[in-house]
């Protein structure tokens, strides 16, 4: 005879964990102690060196904006070259996007797309800088070519994965009188989409501004190179009145960019 | 104009959708006005050919709803418009035109700027068949309009579907749940169950005992919530067009 459940018959403590459980933190703590060495940490340097950092730190005191009006001359050119490398991307991402979401082209179409889009991204937007100055030379223009490239893969990605996720029914509704696939994509999943590729696009263009302040360090023009200048010459208050440009510019960017996007959606 | 009745799962979406190849079919011809649609499984090449005749109406309406309700209409005239023009959606006056009017002869006129998504189900579903209306199909097949509809609403959108066919001359294929709408609106109906037609005659001839002979334990599902209303129309035009080999 088997007796009614009762309340005293539920334990209190938690099951054991699983051996599972117990394995992945095993590896983890494995993974931590296999790369500190690796990583050459030596935090130890931190207190023996800091009477140095606290001068080096001083440096960067006061602010040295002699220069201000080509610093910010610079930082409207590293803006250009954000504007210019995230809109040829948003023009590229929207067909190559289209051509790697599952749900519009087929399959064989839509691996080859991912492979080179995933490769686009792969490679930081510095390596593509580098390269381009080989290319294109000196200036802005590398940068811009850098910034499309990585861009282009980022956002393609990015602008597939919403394409994947629409409410298919619309796209049947418009398909149900006749038109071409082109025309559904154009009626039924672009209007549902846009929102959210306004969102990335911009969301994008932020950390493009981020992006182009750094490429510029390589050769490729706009605030990146007056840095480079003066950290290499160890001109540290020119150093952090670079840097606050830099700051603050980005943070403004980055507020208006986050408004517009909310707007959007 | 037709009803397709039967229980959940006795194939009447299925059978809709085969006809505008939303779905392949394991075997067989499916031929829409004379014109193959698809043929052993596979939709051929100008499927979307037969499509422009044929006007679909969901259950969930299918609208795009951040369109403008006018650009939704809009979309059943695309394939007589001009290829750059489709592109951008950019449209005539003479377009809008007739875009409005249909949507006035539904009564939604009032909302032509409106995003889909705003309007209430009654309306979506009478904006979906505006655009049947600018697409001038020659057949509308409506699965399950009414589904998500209130009475007031449902009434509505039955009135639209029995005035297409009667004024305008489509043939109207709709399946319904619930047979006293189809006894209403639909001289003939044609019940399914389990995927086989077991019924194809007179909606006046529809009896509790009928059904429940047809249907068996299904046949409360079907006449659930159903006065007995008398039929408003007796056999009229029998469809023509449909062809399932």
């Amino acid at each position: 005879m088997t007796s009614q459940p009762s309340i005293n018959d539920v334990p209190l403590n938690p099951p054991p964990r699983s051996l599972t459980n117990h394995l992945a933190w095993g590896v983890l703590g494995a993974l931590l102690i296999w790369s500190w060495s690796g990583a050459d940490m030596r935090p130890a340097d931190l207190w023996r060196d800091s009477a140095n950092m606290v001068v080096f730190a001083r440096d960067f005191f006061p602010p040295n904006f002699h220069d201000w009006r080509v610093y910010l001359a610079e930082m409207a050119v590293t803006i250009h070259i954000a504007i210019w490398g995230t809109v040829l991307a948003i023009i590229c991402a929207v067909p190559l996007g289209l051509l790697s979401a599952e749900n519009i082209a087929p399959k064989w179409v839509v691996q080859p797309v991912r492979r080179a889009m995933d490769a686009c991204r792969a490679i930081n937007e510095m390596v593509f800088a580098m390269l381009f100055i080989v290319a294109v030379g000196l200036g802005p223009f590398a940068g811009v070519m850098a910034l499309w490239v990585h861009t282009t893969g980022v956002l393609a990605k990015l602008f597939a994965e919403a394409v994947e996720a629409i409410d298919p029914r619309p796209v049947e509704g418009v398909r149900a009188t006749g038109v071409s696939l082109l025309e559904e994509i154009i009626y039924g999943v672009i209007p549902q989409v846009l929102p959210l590729w306004i969102s990335y696009s911009l969301y994008r263009f932020e950390s493009n501004v981020r992006s182009a302040s750094v490429v510029g360090m390589v050769g490729a023009g706009g605030i990146g190179v007056i840095l480079h200048e003066a950290i290499r010459g160890f001109d540290y208050a020119e150093t952090s009145a670079v840097l606050l440009i830099i700051i603050v510019c980005v943070t403004l960017i980055d507020l208006v960019s986050s408004r517009i996007r909310q707007l959007a959606i | 104009m037709v009803a397709l009745l039967g229980a959940s799962g006795s194939g009447k979406s299925t059978l809709l959708r085969l006809l505008p190849g939303f779905m392949a079919a394991d075997e067989g011809t499916v031929k829409v006005l004379g014109r193959t649609v698809q043929e052993n499984g596979r939709l051929v090449g100008n499927a979307r050919v037969v499509r422009r005749e044929l006007g679909f109406v969901f259950q969930q309406f299918n609208l795009v709803s951040r369109l403008p309700v006018i650009i939704n209409v809009l979309v059943g005239l695309l394939h007589r418009a001009a290829w750059w023009r489709r592109m951008l959606m950019l449209f005539t006056v003479g377009e809008r035109q007739l875009a409005l009017e249909a949507m006035a002869s539904v009564g939604i006129e009032q909302t032509a700027w409106q995003r889909a998504g705003t309007l209430s189900g009654g309306q979506q579903q009478r904006a979906a068949l505006a655009r049947c209306l600018v697409q001038k199909a020659r057949i509308i097949l409506a699965d399950e309009p009414i589904a998500s509809l209130d009475p007031e609403s449902s009434r509505k959108v039955m009135e639209v579907l029995t005035h297409l066919n009667r004024a305008r001359g489509c043939t109207v294929l709709v399946s319904l749940h619930q047979v006293d709408f189809a006894i209403r609106y639909c001289p003939r109906t044609i019940a399914l169950n389990a995927g086989r037609v077991v019924y194809d005659g007179p909606s006046s001839a529809l009896t509790p005992a009928l059904l429940a002979q047809l249907y068996g334990a299904n046949a409360s599902q079907l006449v659930e919530n159903s006065p007995a209303v008398p039929p408003l129309m007796r056999d009229g035009a029998i469809p023509s067009g449909l062809v399932l080999a």
